[in-house]
């Protein structure tokens, strides 16, 4: 440890990861890959040179301290890890599973300049399911104070919110629309990439912080957000409720019986389980042969579910290169693996009926991609006289989601003119006390990214209620108890205090 | 939850939930999952009552889900999950006369709107239309609350022979001044409503019942041409303009699942079967 490691003296292949077989998975709904054990993640672990610049660190979006946490896990302290981890990511598990560590962390190491980076990634997912195992938690000593917290919609960036203004002692209550809690992360991400179980023990740590979930509640319609403030008495309001409205393809045949959203799909299988019908009551499109237009994490999804329900054939259809997709690459990679069929530089430009209401296929047209439009990435245009069929039963349309528009009619929130919640740099609205964050502010964007708008918001909401932060200043460094108790198991009980000794 | 039996087929459910009957505004729904297992099924809320705290639904048993919920919703049960109230309230304008029509189990969801017309000072005419005598229900409490109201049964065994549209024709014919309509029942008797009203340029509103699956507009399943335009029946609707809707598109798209929905149908009756649990109907219960 002592000794100084450089790019030679480190293991130079980066540690496979064991994954279930393609030919095997594609049959079942089971996690793809397995995660480290614990010599694959000691013998990972040993890769990372602790730059002292830590790159890595920069790259991340609510900055874990990664080389901390790596060189506690090579130390075997694999609490402590965690314990570094959850200072700023409360959800290990799950970012171990759906970053996109390529682009954020990986994607800046400095092992990767010559050789494969650090896999990251997977020692914040062995870390994270260590801890799920052991029943680990970080909960610090929560100094109660007088504050009430509304959160509104249970995704990541709600999730992130409600955890900070928890362990400021405030009382939470976290509004869901659907009848269970996470967001995305339930609704949209399958079990394979992401099982219920590690949302589930996750999530959990949550309650242990006295956050209250209120499921089935639709806010903006059942109460407004004024009224929040107004009539039911929370000081303080969150907004995090995300970016799902999905875009329709807008070309002839759109509405046929066979086209639906990567949402509809995803939704209908993952939280309504109808992969599990007739067991579950919610059934599933029949699909045999299908066409999932984008290229998303949204669009991998929706192919892979659609291969693990039975399809034959499944194409990926995109009007951009591979290099374009903004999916994250393991994710291309593992549907390449399971058969899904790629038509890049493809867009569709009519939806078939089969004479019946439902799709009979689906006409495309060839791109090529010409000079760079505003997102820097070359613009696709059409070949002329290149339009072809693919035969085809079943269109799901994953090309992206709009601001869903309920709260936006019922408060008097300022949006901008896309119809997502204008904020200023520090994500207040233009409403006293209401902060918003996540994708219903920045659009579609990736779980980290949420979960830090959300840690972000929480800041900016102390600061408005006037706490102070109370978990560092009980941070004593170096300290192994605290009035007695070990550290390491600070799962102290909330205690609130009665409004009146306040 | 208190429950009353119209028919062997048609029940009503009051479930309370305080924070929504004081939520709650006419042409709105709500979503019900009966058990964990279930579908999320969307209902129109027939009634409210603010002060018991009550939310009144009026069901028909036409699948799995709904016949479920007939045997197992009895009085003191709750369910699974309830959410809501979902959609746009129903416009309740500057309108002088009105015509609320609902068919059959339009009539419940049409209640709450004729009601609020009457309430903002409108001359509210009601025409109502069921199957036969034996299916009729609310009349009393329509009578209570517009100025006129008209029954329709198919076969004449209650107030006038014929659909609503005829019961529409008659209220026409007797006021000329009718500046508005609110049509609410299956697709089929919304769209022969909407064609009744057309020629005399009344504006028709109808309530639409595509397949839902969340109701808070995040996968698209309900949207239904208005116009031009493609709407999603959950957030921007139920309510949309009866002249400009698509009745052909919505009716194909009610289709989707009809081999699925037959199919579940079939296995929970066998089941029952065996189960020996004849379903208990036409019990009212309080
Ligand atoms: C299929 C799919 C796969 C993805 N894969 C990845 C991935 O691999 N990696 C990655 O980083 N990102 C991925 N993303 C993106 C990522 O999931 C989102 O950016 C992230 O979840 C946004 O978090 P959020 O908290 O802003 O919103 P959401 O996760 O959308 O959560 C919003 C919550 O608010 C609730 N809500 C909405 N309106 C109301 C209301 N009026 N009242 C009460 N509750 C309400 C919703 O029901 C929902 O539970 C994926 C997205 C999808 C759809
Ligand atoms: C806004 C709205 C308000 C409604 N209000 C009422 C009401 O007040 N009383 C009432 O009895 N019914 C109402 N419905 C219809 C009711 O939701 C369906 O009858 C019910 O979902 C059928 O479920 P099932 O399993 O019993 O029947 P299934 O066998 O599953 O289906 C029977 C028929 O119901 C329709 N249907 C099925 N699933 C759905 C779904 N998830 N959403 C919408 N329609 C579906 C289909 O056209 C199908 O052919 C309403 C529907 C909508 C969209
Ligand atoms: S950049 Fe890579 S090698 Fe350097 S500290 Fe971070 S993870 Fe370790
Ligand atoms: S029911 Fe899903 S968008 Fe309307």
């Amino acid at each position: 440890m002592a000794r100084k490691k450089t790019i030679r003296t480190i293991p130079q292949e980066r540690t496979p990861v064991a994954e279930q077989d393609p030919g095997e998975r594609v049959k079942n709904f089971a996690e793809v890959s397995h995660g480290y054990s614990t010599e694959e993640a000691l013998l990972e672990s040993e890769r990372c040179l602790m730059c002292p610049e830590q790159p890595c660190v920069a790259g991340c979006p609510v900055s874990v301290n990664i080389p901390d946490f790596i060189q506690r896990l090579s130390d075997k302290d694999y609490r402590g890890a965690y314990d570094v981890i959850t200072a700023t990511n409360l959800l290990p598990a799950v970012c171990g599973r759906v970053c996109p560590q390529e682009t954020q962390c990986e994607g800046v190491c400095t092992v990767g300049d010559t050789l494969e980076p650090v896999a990251v990634g997977r020692l914040e997912r062995f870390i994270g399911d260590m801890a799920i195992t052991a029943g680990w938690a970080s909960i610090p000593y929560i100094e109660p104070s007088p504050f009430r917290v509304g959160i509104v919609g249970a995704g990541p960036a709600g999730m992130a919110c409600a955890a900070d203004m928890a362990k400021a002692g405030c009382e939470v209550t976290v509004f869901e629309a659907f009848h269970e809690s996470g967001g995305v992360l339930r609704y949209g991400i399958p079990d394979f990439r992401l099982p219920n179980e590690v949302i589930d023990a996750e999530m959990g740590n949550l309650e242990k912080l006295g956050v209250n979930f209120e499921c089935n509640t639709l806010v903006g319609r059942l109460f407004t957000i004024e009224q929040m403030i107004d009539e039911l008495g929370f000081d303080t309001v969150f907004i995090g409720t995300g970016a799902g409205y999905p875009s329709m393809l807008g070309v002839p045949g759109d509405s046929l019986n066979g086209v639906l959203s990567a949402n509809e799909l995803l939704t209908r299988c993952n939280l309504m389980h109808a992969k599990e019908f007739p067991d579950y009551d919610t059934p599933m499109p029949p699909a045999k042969r299908v066409a999932v237009v984008g290229a998303g994490n949204t669009a991998m999804d929706a192919m892979r579910v659609c291969l693990r329900l039975g399809a034959d054939e499944v194409y990926c259809v995109y009007r951009r290169s591979r290099a374009e997709a903004p999916a994250r690459a393991e994710e291309v990679h593992h549907a390449e693996q399971e058969g899904v069929r790629f038509k890049w530089l493809t867009n569709p430009v009519e939806v078939l009926d089969d004479g019946e209401g439902g799709v009979g296929g689906i006409r495309c047209v060839q791109m090529e991609l010409g000079e760079p439009d505003d997102s820097g990435r070359r613009r696709p245009i059409p070949v002329a006289g290149s339009e072809h069929d693919i035969d085809i039963d079943l269109v799901v349309v994953a090309i992206g989601t709009n601001a869903n528009p309920i709260i936006g009619q019922t408060s008097r929130l300022a949006l901008n003119k896309w119809g997502y919640i204008e904020t200023d740099e520090q994500l207040a609205t233009s409403m006293p006390g209401v902060f918003a964050g996540g994708d219903i502010v920045t659009g579609a964007a990736t779980v980290i990214e949420a979960m830090g708008a959300g840690r972000k918001a929480a800041r900016r909401m102390k600061h408005y209620l006037g706490i102070h932060d109370v978990d560092t200043p009980y941070f004593v460094e170096g300290a192994e108890t605290l009035f007695g108790i070990d550290l390491r198991e600070r799962n102290f009980v909330r205690v609130r205090v009665p409004e009146s000794s306040v | 939850m208190a429950r009353e039996d119209f028919s062997d087929a048609t029940y009503l459910l009051e479930v309370h939930h305080p924070m929504m009957a004081k939520a709650a505004r006419p042409g709105q729904f709500v979503i019900v999952m009966s058990h964990e297992h279930g579908e999320r099924i969307p209902l129109t809320i027939a009634d409210y009552d603010r002060e018991d705290g009550t939310i009144t639904l009026v069901i028909q048993a036409v699948g799995k889900s709904t016949r479920e919920m007939q045997q197992s919703c009895t009085v003191g049960t709750s369910l699974y999950g309830m959410v809501g109230p979902m959609g746009m309230p129903s416009p309740l304008g500057q309108a002088s006369k009105v015509l609320c029509v609902g068919g059959g189990l339009g009539v419940a969801p049409i209640y709450p709107q004729a009601r609020g017309f009457k309430e903002n000072g409108a001359y509210v005419i009601a025409v109502i239309g069921f199957r036969t005598n034996s299916l009729v229900f609310w009349q009393e409490k329509f009578e209570s609350c517009c100025d006129e109201v008209i029954v329709c049964t198919d076969d004449g065994s209650a107030g006038i022979e014929g659909r609503v549209t005829e019961g529409m024709k008659l209220a026409i014919s007797r006021h000329a001044d009718i500046d508005e309509c609110v049509a609410i029942g299956p697709p089929v008797m919304m769209r022969g409503a909407a064609e009744v009203t057309r020629p005399y340029g009344i504006k028709t509103m109808v309530s639409l019942n595509p397949v839902m699956i969340d109701g808070t507009g995040m996968c698209g399943g309900c949207r239904v041409k208005v116009g031009d335009q493609v709407k999603f029946a959950c957030v921007d609707g139920p309510d949309f303009d009866g002249h400009q809707v698509d009745f052909d598109d919505l009716m194909a798209r009610l289709g989707r699942f009809s081999v699925e929905e037959k199919a579940a149908m079939k296995r929970w009756s066998e089941s029952c079967r065996m189960a020996q649990q004849v379903p208990e109907t036409g019990k009212p219960t309080e």
